[in-house]
């Protein structure tokens, strides 16, 4: 195995990447479990959902607004003031799973502040600020 | 396609298990909508799972990721609005993205050197997409979209492939930013040193790239490679994971908009993520025995078949 050069990670890949890839392979491995296991919790109806899956039926052939005016599911941030309902409690899986890559990011930019790489981690910053732009719900929901 | 997908797979029978076997859920929640379906609601998770199982098969095999597949069809054949089959194609190719991410950037077939500049523009306006798209009536989202994916089945047919294109000098902005690399071709048994040039037309493509992925709720993959190899020079494998490493910064923002304008539906969304990964995981094991061209030609069959489908949807020719 040892004489496999493919074996040997380190000739391909940045401490940086591998670092990033460990990061990224635990938090999605969390976010899966999280969402198939709030998923069978809502199925089974141990918890009461905001809106019941046969009501969904005639819900989900309209435009998202109307969905949310019938459901009274907030917007933004909003749905986690209702994360004891089953459904909407789903959406913590998926708001996992759109939020791993940050501390990804966050380790890999300290780890190349440390090398003395400025321009690297500003990169890794602006992505990371792009990211929390796009989940801080000001510019895509949150009214 | 690693650890996580493997274990990813003790889940799925635990999910078509939760849904067949569960009792039905309780009724006391604040909503009450008339529920006078003919089918039961049971059937559209289900068959949900079977669809985006068998998507997932054909995907690897044909080469394309299984977000592009999911959104016209399950659009087009599935009685959701557009908004939320949008919010769960994001889903689906973000976690699809996650899941290959940590092997392939392992093994040196994603570079995060490359993808940070470029999945830094596409993110940004993949958030300006989304908040189009959610803007947008579905009649006129519907009808680019058919454009789009029409535009895809030309870019499969025609578009060629370069496994190690020549790169004569890198451009400055691309040895700035240390955009190289080395990776082992394990087919060739060989270490391949890349380099790549014309990154700044690489980042205005991506640009445009993000808005769409944004906008339709898709992988981009499909033109997330040709860019980095046909135009940027990156070796064909490492163009792939590459570009499945930035879907996955790309989805991320694109699907906190989703998210935060409530177009996510969990009914929806975790039954294709979990159907698309298991299928995916089967189609990577068949790669051996099914001829890849034969699959990838249905592939594309069963894309102009539903690009025309949405394109005539929103035209309001084929309701």
């Amino acid at each position: 195995m040892a004489d496999n050069p493919s074996n040997d990670v380190s000739r391909y890949a940045s401490p940086e990447q591998l670092r990033y890839a460990g990061i990224l392979g635990t938090g999605a491995l969390i976010g899966f479990v999280l969402l198939v296991g709030i998923f069978v919790v809502y199925m089974s109806g141990w918890v009461t959902p905001l809106v019941p899956p046969e009501q969904l039926v005639t819900l989900w052939k309209q435009p998202v607004h109307h969905y949310l005016a019938v459901s009274g599911q907030g917007t933004g941030w909003g749905w986690l003031a209702q994360i004891h309902r089953s459904d909407v409690a789903n959406l913590l899986g998926i708001a996992w799973l759109a939020t791993i890559s940050m501390p990804a990011l966050l380790t890999v930019m300290g780890m190349a502040l440390r090398r003395g790489d400025r321009r690297f981690a500003l990169l890794a910053l602006a992505e990371v600020a792009v990211l929390a732009l796009a989940a801080s719900g000001i510019l895509g929901g949150g009214h | 396609m690693g650890g996580v997908m493997k274990r990813l797979c003790f889940l799925g029978p635990v999910l078509i298990g939760a849904v067949l076997l569960g009792p039905e859920p309780a009724l006391a929640a604040d909503v009450t909508v008339p529920a006078s379906e003919p089918v039961p609601w049971w059937v559209w998770p289900l068959a949900l799972f079977v669809v985006c199982f068998l998507l997932g098969i054909v995907a690897v095999p044909a080469g394309v990721g299984g977000g592009v597949l999911f959104v016209p069809i399950v659009g087009g054949f599935f009685p959701f609005h557009l908004d939320f089959v949008r919010g769960a194609g994001l889903l689906v190719a973000l976690a699809s993205a996650l899941a290959a991410g940590p092997d392939l950037l392992r093994g040196g077939l994603a570079s995060l050197r490359l993808a940070l500049p470029l999945a830094l523009l596409a993110s940004a306006s993949s958030i300006v997409g989304a908040m189009i798209g959610l803007a947008l009536p579905a009649s006129t989202v519907n009808v680019l979209l058919g454009v789009t994916v029409l535009g895809i089945v030309v870019l499969m047919t025609l578009a060629k492939k370069s496994e190690f294109p020549e790169v004569p000098r890198p451009d400055r902005l691309s040895q700035a930013l240390q955009m190289h690399g080395v990776f082992h071709d394990a087919a060739q048994t060989r270490d391949v040193s890349w380099q790549v040039h014309r990154t700044p037309l690489g980042l205005v493509l991506f640009t445009g790239i993000g808005i769409l992925a944004g906008l339709f709720g898709v992988g981009a993959g499909w033109a997330n490679v040709p860019v980095l190899n046909l135009l940027m020079g990156a070796p064909l494998k490492v163009s792939a994971g590459t570009s499945s490493f930035i879907l996955s910064l790309v989805d991320s923002s694109a699907a906190w908009v989703y998210l935060n304008r409530g177009a996510v539906l969990a009914i929806i969304a975790v039954p294709s993520v979990v159907g698309m990964m298991l299928g995916a995981r089967i189609g990577a094991r068949l790669l051996k025995v099914l001829k890849a061209s034969v699959v990838r030609r249905w592939v594309i069959g069963l894309l102009l078949f539903a690009g025309l489908r949405a394109l005539l949807k929103g035209l309001g020719l084929w309701n």
